[in-house]
């Protein structure tokens, strides 16, 4: 089965557990003077669900045929192992841990981090070009965001205030 | 309505509020480069800088000079790294950025430039013309109507999506209606789908889904496929940043169009630049001429003077029920109208008989506004397009970098980075499988008006009547049906015939 029939599959499961919800879990909760209108919060999610089931069962059953001359692929993904994989899953790695060390760590220290290593991983290794733009921008960047927007972010790592 | 021209001129013209106006577009410009902080933000942010100024005229016109700048450099940002920060430059990001890719975003930029200056000065034209006269025709407009205009607009873009699967492109509309509808709605008060996670109370942040269907992905498939970016060889140097003579009169006719579509589309509330982008791309797609419409999505032309057009009329047609009926179309309109009650100016319809000098100074700073945007940023385009010919070990870091920080400033809340990811790892698979991905977010941005207005009918009519007692409303959902079925009739005719021949031989 082709990828977008899979897809199809999983949107199809999301379907049908959000129908579930709507029309046997969600309205449990309504409080009776509501379930006087003549709309309900569950109203939209259902026609939304059936609507959804539908259209994923076309795809998955193959009911519309594909263009006859399929074109290429930026990316194919039967070939995933001839691109730079492994790159692009440290780089997500990086940002999860970008993310849980965000607050922690601060926003100087792990900014700082986050474009050293990211371009580390990317394959440069001019590091007296890299720290110093890494350093400037991260500067720059906290200070148009917490003096001229007035935003807040911790610069400092928690143990230093 | 020439001495009420006269009284404008003689206000925007100072010198401080030139000034204004050349601040504000800069302000907007810049911040507005920045994915994350749309028009709207931008303004939220000036309004105390905009009251402690004191004077109404110049205060809306440092905020109407940022709105511009705000939508300019949003666009900048769509074509160069295909993340667009606002709403409505989400179709700008659909064929300015392959021109981008293909070395032309000197091109681009400009094309962008003159199609927003001309978008802007058209409909200020029409807003001194019309704005008495829609005010009146805005208010026909129902709550059902809208919901039919939105069904109309979100299934124009499925039919148009591209890749010639319309089941594909109705899906993933279906998946940004239903993602649409987690969080606590406006109308009932009630959380709906979050799973008890209090992360989800307030639903999906648009910025993050904007983040994660567009810049995320491609990202992504900058680090896997080297190849596929020509950046450092030729786009190192901008060259032809001119438009030829043969693709000024391709796209004169589109902007001419679009910016009267944009504008008539602007001045419904509710409607906007989003609305007014996208179905501005939808309609002058399905008009080309067929060699022309297989362009689309591939560094059209134009494709992408329609959505920049539009988007920047719409922003002025917005500004019509602002200050003639008082209701603010938009988001940003809204926050207009709350800093002009901060300065002790009431729109609405005697806006132009108490306060004159406002009204007209407003509508003049805005010619003003587009000429000093087009001056100002034509000789920037060179310097502006550079980003591209930074190298891609810095580039790509910085271009993670900045989707993170956009999710982050918006929400404040490091769970939508990690929703950031996962979301943005979704869009990439969906992207192997070649679904698009611009149905799902738009379909996300109309959801909420959508199910609004649903629901407004429906108690105003006591159930599912409106459809049947409105006779524009069942119009417009029959142009609807007809737009999501006539694309697969098409191509079920295309193959039939394609087979007949191959028989025949």
């Amino acid at each position: 089965m082709a990828l977008d029939r899979w897809i199809a599959l999983i949107i199809l499961g999301i379907a049908l557990a959000y129908g579930y919800a709507a029309y046997f879990t969600m309205d449990a909760g309504l409080p009776p003077f509501m379930q006087r209108n003549p709309i309900w919060p569950s109203t939209f999610p259902k026609v939304l669900s059936v609507l959804a089931i539908l259209t994923a069962l076309v795809i998955l059953l193959g009911l519309e045929k594909a263009p006859e001359n399929p074109k290429e692929p930026d990316i194919d993904y039967r070939r995933l192992g001839d691109y730079k994989i492994g790159q692009a899953a440290a780089l997500l790695g990086l940002m999860v841990a970008y993310a849980v060390l965000l607050r922690p760590a601060g926003f100087l220290l792990s900014t700082g981090g986050f474009l050293i290593i990211g371009a580390s991983v990317l394959g440069e290794r001019r590091y007296l070009v890299l720290i110093p733009v890494a350093a400037l921008a991260t500067g720059i960047i906290w200070y148009l965001v917490q003096v001229v927007l007035g935003i807040f972010l911790r610069p400092w790592p928690f143990f230093l205030g | 309505m020439l001495e009420g021209i006269l009284i404008g001129l003689s206000t925007a013209l100072s010198l401080t509020n030139i000034l204004m106006v050349i601040g504000g577009v800069l302000i907007g410009t810049f911040i507005g480069m920045l994915p994350g902080l749309g028009p709207m933000s931008i303004i939220a942010i000036m309004i105390p800088v905009a009251i402690s100024i004191g004077d109404p005229s110049a205060a809306l016109i440092l905020l109407a000079g940022v709105y511009y700048g705000a939508i300019f450099g949003g666009s900048t940002s769509s074509i160069l790294l295909n993340a667009p920060g606002v709403a409505g430059t989400v179709a700008t990001a659909f064929d300015g950025y392959p021109m981008a890719r293909a070395g032309k975003a000197g091109k681009a930029l400009t094309i962008a430039a003159i199609s927003s200056f001309a978008g802007g000065t058209i409909g200020a034209i029409l807003l001194m013309i019309f704005a008495p006269m829609l005010s009146s025709v805005a208010l026909l407009f129902h709550s059902a109507e809208y919901f039919a205009l939105m069904v109309v607009g979100l299934s124009a873009i499925a039919a148009f999506a591209g890749t010639g699967q319309v089941a594909k492109a109705i899906l993933m509309t279906l998946l940004g209606l239903i993602m649409a509808t987690v969080g606590e709605g406006a109308l009932y008060n009630l959380p709906r789908f979050t799973m008890g996670l209090m992360d989800l109370q307030s639903g999906f942040s648009f910025i993050t889904l904007a983040m994660a269907m567009f810049a995320l992905p491609e990202a992504l498939f900058l680090v896997m496929h080297p190849m596929r970016v020509n950046t450092g060889g030729n786009s190192g140097k901008i060259t032809d940043l001119r438009i030829t003579r043969a693709e000024a009169k391709a796209i004169a006719p589109v902007i001419a169009r679009q910016s009267l579509q944009g504008f008539f589309i602007g001045v419904l509330p509710g409607a906007g630049a989003t609305i007014a982008s996208f179905l501005g791309y939808a309609v002058e797609r399905n008009i080309a001429p067929k060699h022309e419409q297989d362009e689309f999505g591939k560094g059209s032309i134009k494709g992408l003077a329609a959505p920049e057009t539009a988007n920047n009329a719409a922003c002025t047609g917005s500004f019509v029920p602002l200050l003639t009926l008082g209701i603010p179309g938009s988001g940003t309109t809204a926050i207009l109208l709350g800093a002009l009650i901060a300065l002790n100016v009431s729109p609405g319809p005697r806006l132009m008989i108490d306060n004159p000098q406002v009204f007209w100074s407003v509508i003049i700073s805005m010619y003003i506004g587009n000429l000093v945007l087009l001056v100002l940023n034509l000789p920037l385009i060179p310097y502006i397009a550079k980003i591209l010919a930074i190298p891609r070990t810095f580039l790509i870091p910085f271009i993670l970098f900045f989707t993170l920080m956009g999710a982050y400033i918006g929400q404040n809340n490091a769970t939508e980075l990690l929703i950031l990811v996962g979301m943005g790892v979704a869009a990439t698979v969906l992207r192997f499988a070649d679904y698009p991905l611009a149905p799902l977010l738009i379909g996300f941005i109309l959801g909420r008006m959508l199910e609004d207005n649903f629901a407004r009918s429906m108690q105003l009519y006591d159930g599912i009547g409106f459809v049947v007692e409105r006779p524009m409303t069942m119009g417009l959902l029959a142009i609807a049906l007809l737009l999501v079925l006539l694309p697969s009739y098409r191509a079920y005719r295309a193959r039939v015939r394609a087979r007949g021949v191959a028989d025949g031989d």
